[in-house]
C-alpha cells in the first residue's frame, strides 16, 4: 500500500497496519504526513504547530 | 589488508590538521610523513593540540619526505604548482587541496589568480574532486584537485537546479567562518577587529567564482554572481543562493524531484526543509566537524525566485573531508570510511 508524498512527489509505503490520522514521515524529503484515507491511500501534509517567531 | 601509505605536505595549517584528524583514525591509512617547513622536528600536537595523545608523529622537512602511495598537498596557493614535479615523483596518487589545479583552462589563472600557470599541460589531468558531480572520474584518477570551500557550498546545491530548469541568473551570498582564512594572522583577523563582524570582504570577483563558472556555467548562458561575508563563526559556511528563472512557473515538487533524482543516493547530502521547529533550513552549526552538505530551499511566491540554502563545514566538506571522500573513491574504499561523524548538539 503506497501513496504519493504531496511535498516531493515520491512514493511513500504505508505500513500494513496504518490507520487514518496516523502521522508518517516521507523517507526521501523528511516531511511529516498524515494518513487521510486508506482507500484509496491518501496522504496530506501533517498539521503544523503554530509558532510565534517574533513576526 | 595492506594499508595505504599516505603523507600530508603542509600539515601544520588548519586544513592539514583536519586531514590528520581524519587520516589518523582511517582504518586503511598509515601516515608515513607530515611535512611542515615551519614546524619540522616538532610534535604534531604542537600545531594541532586536539591531537595530543593521538599520535607520536613529528613534522618533517620537505627534503625528508619519502615515497608513498598517496600525497595530500595542503599548501598555500601557488606553492603546489611550482613544486608539483617533486610530489608527482614521490607518490603515485596526489590530492591537492589548493586552487592550483582546480581550473581546467590555463587562461583562467591570469584572469582569477593574476599569474600564468607554470604547468598548464597538467591541468586537464587533474580531476575536480567533487564526488557528487565527478564520481566516476575520481575513481579512475591519479591526481585530484579538491574544490574550494565556498565553491562547494554553491555548486552542489545549484547543479541539479541548473541542469533541470532554465535559469537566467544566480546570486550566491555566502557567510564564511574565520578558519577559511588560514592560520596566518593579519590585522583583519586580530581579535578586536574580527570578533562580531559581518564583513563583506570580496563583494565581487572572488576567486571561487571561477570554479562555479567552470562547473555550473560552461556554456556561459547564465549570469552567476557571488558575494562572501566574514561572520562570527570559526567553522562553517552558509551559502544562500537566489535563483531566477526564465519561466517562474515551477513548483516546489519539481524542485524536490530535481534534487532527489540527483542526490537521493549521495552519502553526504542531506535535505533540510522543515515547516516547524528551530532548524527549518540548513545551519553550519549542525554540520560542524562533519562531511555533510545540507541543502534546503523555498520558492518565493512573490518574485518567483528559488532560494536555495547550503551549509557545510569549510574545513570538512569544503576541504579535508571532501579530500578523504575522494581518496576513498580512488582506492576503492567505502566512500564513508573515516568520515562517519555527526555534529554536536546543542
Amino acid at each position: 500500500m503506497s501513496a504519493e508524498c504531496p511535498e516531493c512527489g515520491s512514493k511513500v509505503e504505508l505500513p500494513e497496519d496504518a490507520v487514518e490520522n496516523e502521522i508518517l514521515e516521507c523517507a526521501l524529503c523528511g516531511v511529516e504526513l498524515e494518513v487521510i484515507s486508506l482507500s484509496p491511500p491518501t496522504l496530506e501534509l501533517a498539521p503544523e504547530e503554530k509558532e510565534d517567531w517574533g513576526e | 589488508m595492506t594499508e595505504i601509505q599516505a603523507a600530508v605536505v603542509g600539515g601544520s595549517g588548519y586544513t592539514g590538521g583536519e586531514l590528520l584528524r581524519l587520516l589518523l583514525r582511517h582504518p586503511e591509512i598509515e601516515l608515513t610523513g607530515i611535512v611542515s617547513r615551519s614546524q619540522a622536528g616538532k610534535a604534531v600536537h604542537r600545531a594541532h593540540p586536539n591531537l595530543r595523545g593521538v599520535t607520536d608523529l613529528k613534522f618533517i622537512s620537505p627534503d625528508a619526505l619519502s615515497t608513498s602511495d598517496l600525497i595530500f598537498l595542503a599548501l598555500p596557493h601557488g606553492t603546489a604548482m611550482s613544486e608539483i614535479d617533486r610530489y608527482l615523483k614521490a607518490a603515485d596518487r596526489v590530492i591537492d587541496l589548493s586552487a592550483d589545479f582546480r581550473l581546467r583552462e590555463p587562461a583562467s589563472y591570469p584572469t582569477w589568480y593574476e599569474h600564468e600557470h607554470p604547468r598548464p599541460e597538467l591541468l586537464e589531468q587533474f580531476v575536480y574532486g567533487m564526488p557528487e558531480l565527478h564520481r566516476a572520474e575520481i575513481k579512475g584518477a591519479r591526481w585530484v584537485a579538491v574544490p574550494g570551500c565556498t565553491a562547494t557550498a554553491a555548486i552542489i546545491p545549484l547543479k541539479p537546479i541548473i541542469d533541470t530548469f532554465k535559469v537566467k541568473f544566480v546570486v550566491v551570498d555566502a557567510k564564511v567562518g574565520s578558519s577559511a582564512g588560514g592560520t596566518l594572522p593579519g590585522p583583519d583577523s586580530h581579535h578586536p577587529e574580527r570578533v562580531g563582524v559581518v564583513r563583506s570582504f570580496k563583494p565581487t570577483g572572488h576567486r571561487h567564482l571561477a570554479e562555479m563558472e567552470q562547473e555550473l556555467n560552461p556554456s556561459g548562458e547564465i549570469s552567476i554572481s557571488f558575494s562572501p561575508h566574514a561572520v562570527e563563526l570559526v567553522r562553517g559556511i552558509l551559502a544562500t543562493c537566489h535563483v531566477f528563472f526564465a519561466d517562474s512557473g515551477y513548483s516546489e515538487k519539481e524542485v524536490w524531484q530535481a534534487y532527489l533524482s540527483a542526490y537521493k543516493e549521495e552519502p553526504f547530502v542531506r535535505f533540510v526543509k522543515e515547516r516547524t521547529g528551530i532548524y527549518r533550513f540548513p545551519e553550519p552549526k549542525l554540520v560542524a566537524g562533519t562531511n555533510f552538505c545540507d541543502i534546503g530551499f523555498e520558492r518565493d511566491e512573490h518574485s518567483g525566485r528559488l532560494v536555495v540554502m547550503c551549509a557545510i563545514d569549510n574545513l570538512m566538506k569544503g576541504a579535508a573531508g571532501q579530500a578523504v571522500q575522494c581518496m576513498n573513491l580512488m582506492f576503492g574504499f567505502d566512500e564513508r570510511m573515516g568520515l562517519e561523524a555527526w555534529a554536536l548538539h546543542p
